[in-house]
């Protein structure tokens, strides 16, 4: 007996045809408009020349080319190194607070999370202040104080650019395997020692191959990211000329004021983009999909746990002194830059004042507009994408209605589709092309992020909708309630910490943006993001700086409060 | 008048029929038990009676309304006067226990205080007083169950479907529980549609049961006592009660157990010599009767030939009853009787102990549907 019988439930009957149909078209407008559109201009524009015809030689002409091929070279050389990396420093230390002895195992473990929160293009600009080959504030001090002849390090690097990305990115890679370890059947482990196993044995032919899927899904998750990344790249490429593809189509946009060779380029590389994120994202659904959830129970065990013994206190000290390393030194760096008043002067308590920050926040008309901007899209954008994110989950979820397969479709492009495609898409279907006009208003910006982050509302609706199972609704139809006031009393209630979910996943994460921004931006409509780059590419080292710790200050005083609010929510 | 009637409905889905021309009379107040294998369609009807599905083909009158027409707009299952108790509970997780009760009374806008009254009675009515303002998550699987069952009360409608609202509680609750809702059946006098694969369950609480195969199709309608004593063919009589099968061999018109030549001793099918067919013999253990050989013989009133000889191949003391298996001839079937029984009549059996056996009751198949019950 299969009580969740197939199909139809009480919601169709009487939304009726006409409500289901029109709730169906409204939400695949909105995906057709917001995403699909800007993304299919892309290809077209990528794919047909001028004559309407299709011409792949002209594609590959492009990609030919020296520069572009030498960003496509780059993008994949530095996802691959940051791949690497990250999945090799993340599965260390989730083993390392999973499955040993290792003291305040608790504390690194947010620890370990806390670059999920930094934004990376900031850590590159502390990174670029702490080791730029001649201004770093390292590099100085091993030249004029300990003598040496030449810099130690030079951040504007292929290991610069990769050992900043692994910083900020192996969370993904963390946070995936803890969660594996944490949740396999310590059984499996305990039976292969009863029939005689060693722990190394145990590691090597249990523990990994049930923690690889993982393993790997994190790396896709990095290596999707480290690909479309704009910011670090920027920040710390583009001095030594090292494009990757998002920041190329940016220069080329940017640059070159949107010649008709350009935006060729950029949509042939932004195509590439998409293509690669598709290609990526139906592996890591392969993967997880190949049975990662038979082998992995849903409580939580207690699992064996290694003692280091003598190793226990020299690892302490080295997971202490990464955390210093990568997450209190460049934080530091940013918010003591920001009270310097010229970039270089040492840390001295006479060179120390809040003068920048007081600049940026009250005198500076460029900055207050720029928080001013950021906070007012991100609420928006948050706000939209939050209502027509249920509203679409709800259809994809819940409805039984005739074309939904569409909906499921358009559904999982947004997650495909990486920032710099966006903006470009963006760019190709609002300037006029269609009879409206937005290019150079906030409103592209806020078109743009509302695509960018449909994915994020996505996934948090439908998680929550598929949590209120149909026998409720029915229940309370059978009750005497009507379709909507079964939706107003038992669906909505039930959903609501979804959207709110959904509302900070969005709201944040926008408050920091760059890479969408920085191609849409006018020089009124700047944000909080494009506003400290912009500062740091004129020079103006300290106020980025200052902007950037006014920015961290924002994201973590939101973070906390979502945390709290969160945690009182579980309870 | 809560009477329900479903004429010639079928439904399917993707093109699988699960329920196909099927006919359905539920009596006013009556309490009306859907007995079938897990996904027989059981759950489908349900779900046709309270508007959750339409029909493809077909008419379900409620009372004197017709609900539903297949093809016809029907009515919403709000306005269809139902309490139904789903599988899964199906109480709000976001409600206390109160809000849920209290719910179908405030979508009826009933005043205040009556609201508060018949909602504390229908707390009361399922033992859960004092937990009112507990949430479901704080509740166990037989307390929610049971805040289900009072919500689908409380508002007094004039039918309820319950879809297997007994499932989850444990042995002792469930039994009372059973009673609980007889009696409500009874004191409200409404009419109760109950669906449920627990064979001892249905036994017990209906007034009326209908015993579907795994087709969806309606075996046999009757009172339980019917459907127990008189099972209407080889399934109905597998389905309800344990069940003993005795394989028989045909010689002229005698029908003889195993493959030997001990005629069962049992009146012979009616129509043994016209119908071209595979006989098979179907009894429950408490309508074997067993002896010793030796006693068997001694009684020369009843005859030896009224019993076959067979071999005790397993002796199961269960405490308040031992239970054989006895093969006759290669045919096996499995007998129950009370220990102390048992004991006083010199029936401790040994493995390998030669028995007698007879019958109270038995039953004649046609061999062929036992391939429906085996698969």
């Amino acid at each position: 007996m299969s009580p969740t019988s197939p199909t139809s439930s009480a919601i169709k009957k009487d939304s009726g045809f006409g409500a289901a149909q029109i709730i169906l078209t409204l939400s695949i407008g909105i995906l057709v408009v917001v995403v699909a559109v800007p993304v299919l201009l892309i290809f077209l524009n990528a794919f047909w020349d001028n004559n309407n015809d299709f011409n792949l030689a002209a594609v590959v002409k492009v990609l030919s080319e020296p520069d572009t091929y030498q960003a496509l070279l780059n993008s994949i050389i530095i996802a691959c190194g940051t791949t690497l990396g990250s999945t090799a420093v993340g599965t260390f230390f989730a083993w390392l607070v999973t499955r040993t002895d290792l003291p305040y195992k608790k504390f690194m473990k947010g620890m370990f999370l806390v670059p999920f929160m930094l934004p990376s293009f900031i850590g590159a600009l502390a990174w670029k202040m702490l080791l730029s080959p001649r201004a770093g504030y390292i590099n100085r001090f091993f030249m004029d104080t300990l003598g040496f002849d030449n810099p130690i390090f030079n951040i504007y690097s292929y290991a610069g650019i990769v050992m900043v990305e692994i910083m900020y990115l192996f969370p993904f890679v963390f946070i995936q395997v803890c969660g594996a370890l944490e949740h396999m059947d310590p059984t499996l482990e305990e039976s292969a020692r009863i029939s005689g196993a060693g722990l190394g044995t145990i590691t090597r032919k249990i523990t990994i191959p049930l923690v690889l899927p993982s393993i790997l899904s994190g790396a896709l998750l990095i290596m999707l990211y480290s690909m479309a990344h704009f910011g670090t790249v920027a920040v710390l490429g583009i001095e030594n000329g090292i494009f990757n593809i998002p920041t190329l189509i940016y220069e080329k946009i940017h640059q070159s004021a949107g010649s008709f060779e350009s935006i060729r380029t950029g949509t042939v590389l932004a195509s590439v983009l998409v293509i690669t994120a598709a290609f990526i994202i139906w592996m890591q659904n392969k993967i997880l999909g190949k049975g990662r959830y038979q082998i992995i129970a849903g409580k939580s065990f207690r699992p064996m746990e290694l003692k280091l013994r003598g190793l226990r206190i020299p690892l302490l000290i080295f997971c202490l002194a990464y955390i210093g390393f990568t997450i209190v030194l460049p934080t530091a760096v940013i918010f003591l830059v920001g009270a310097l008043p010229t970039y270089g002067l040492p840390f001295t308590l006479e060179n120390l004042s809040l003068e920048n920050y007081k600049f940026i926040l009250f005198d500076f008309k460029v900055t207050r507009d720029a928080i001013f901007n950021s906070v007012t899209l991100g609420l928006a954008a948050a706000l939209i994408t939050m209502f027509a994110g249920v509203m679409i989950s709800y259809v994809i979820v819940k409805m039984k209605v005739r074309g939904k397969g569409i909906l499921e479709f358009l559904g999982m492009l947004p997650f495909s589709v990486p920032g710099s495609v966006i903006a470009l898409g963006v760019i190709l279907a609002w300037s006029g092309k269609f009879g409206i006009n937005l290019y150079n208003t906030v409103w592209i910006i806020l078109v743009a992020y509302i695509a960018r982050y449909m994915a994020f509302s996505l996934k948090a609706n439908s998680a929550a909708l598929e949590q209120v199972h149909d026998s409720l609704v029915e229940a309370a139809r059978a009750c005497g309630a009507t379709m909507w006031q079964a939706l107003r009393d038992i669906v909505l209630p039930l959903v609501r910490p979804g959207m709110l979910a959904a509302f900070f996943l969005i709201f944040l994460p926008s408050l920091r943006e760059l890479t969408v921004s920085i191609m849409l931006y006018a020089p009124t409509t700047r944000t909080i993001g494009v506003a400290i780059y912009t500062l740091n590419e004129d020079g103006e080292t300290v106020r980025s700086a200052a902007m950037a710790g006014v920015a961290l200050i924002l994201i973590i005083v939101g973070q906390t409060l979502i945390n709290r609010f969160t945690a009182k929510h579980k309870r | 008048m809560a009477k329900i009637t479903l004429n010639a409905v079928s439904k399917s889905y993707d093109k699988r029929a699960v329920l196909q021309n099927l006919t359905l009379t539920v009596d006013h107040g009556e309490c009306f038990t859907l007995l079938g294998p897990s996904g027989c369609g059981k759950t489908v009807l349900l779900r046709l009676i309270a508007g959750f599905e339409t029909p493809d083909a077909g008419v379900i009158h409620i009372g004197d309304d017709m609900v539903a027409k297949a093809g016809e707009a029907s009515i919403p299952p709000d306005r269809r006067d139902l309490g139904v108790v789903f599988q899964d509970y199906a109480v709000w997780p976001h409600m206390s226990v109160f809000q849920n009760v209290s719910y179908p009374l405030k979508l009826a806008k009933a005043p205040p205080a009556e609201l508060e009254e018949k909602t504390r009675k229908a707390i009361a009515l399922v033992n859960m007083q004092g937990l009112e303002e507990r949430l479901p998550s704080e509740l166990s699987g037989g307390q929610q169950q049971r805040v289900a069952l009072a919500r689908a009360l409380v508002a007094q409608p004039s039918i309820m479907l319950l879809d297997e609202p007994l499932s989850n509680l444990d042995a002792n609750l469930r039994e009372e529980m059973r009673f609980e809702i007889k009696e409500l059946q009874h004191k409200l006098d409404i009419t109760v549609f109950y669906v449920t694969h627990d064979q001892e369950i249905a036994l017990a609480i209906s007034d009326r049961m209908a015993i579907m195969d795994k087709k969806g199709k309606i075996r046999q309608i009757g009172t339980p006592v019917e459907i127990y004593e008189k099972p209407a063919d080889l399934f109905v009589f597998n389905f309800v009660g344990v069940a003993n099968f005795i394989t028989v061999n045909k010689q002229g018109n005698t029908l003889y157990a195993g493959t030997g030549a001990q005629a069962i001793p049992w009146e012979m099918p009616e129509d043994i010599a016209s119908a071209a067919m595979n006989w098979i013999a179907g009894c429950r253990p408490s309508d074997v009767i067993i002896a010793r050989p030796a006693s068997v013989d001694k009684s020369a009133d009843k005859g030896a030939d009224k019993y076959l000889r067979g071999v005790i191949k397993r002796a199961s003391f269960l405490g308040a009853m031992m239970d054989y298996l006895v093969e006759i001839d290669g045919a096996h079937l499995r007998t129950a009787l009370e220990t102390h029984y048992a004991i006083s009549n010199d029936l401790l059996f040994k493995e390998g102990d030669e028995c007698a056996i007879t019958f109270h009751n038995l039953h004649w198949f046609d061999a062929a549907h036992m391939s429906e019950i085996t698969e």
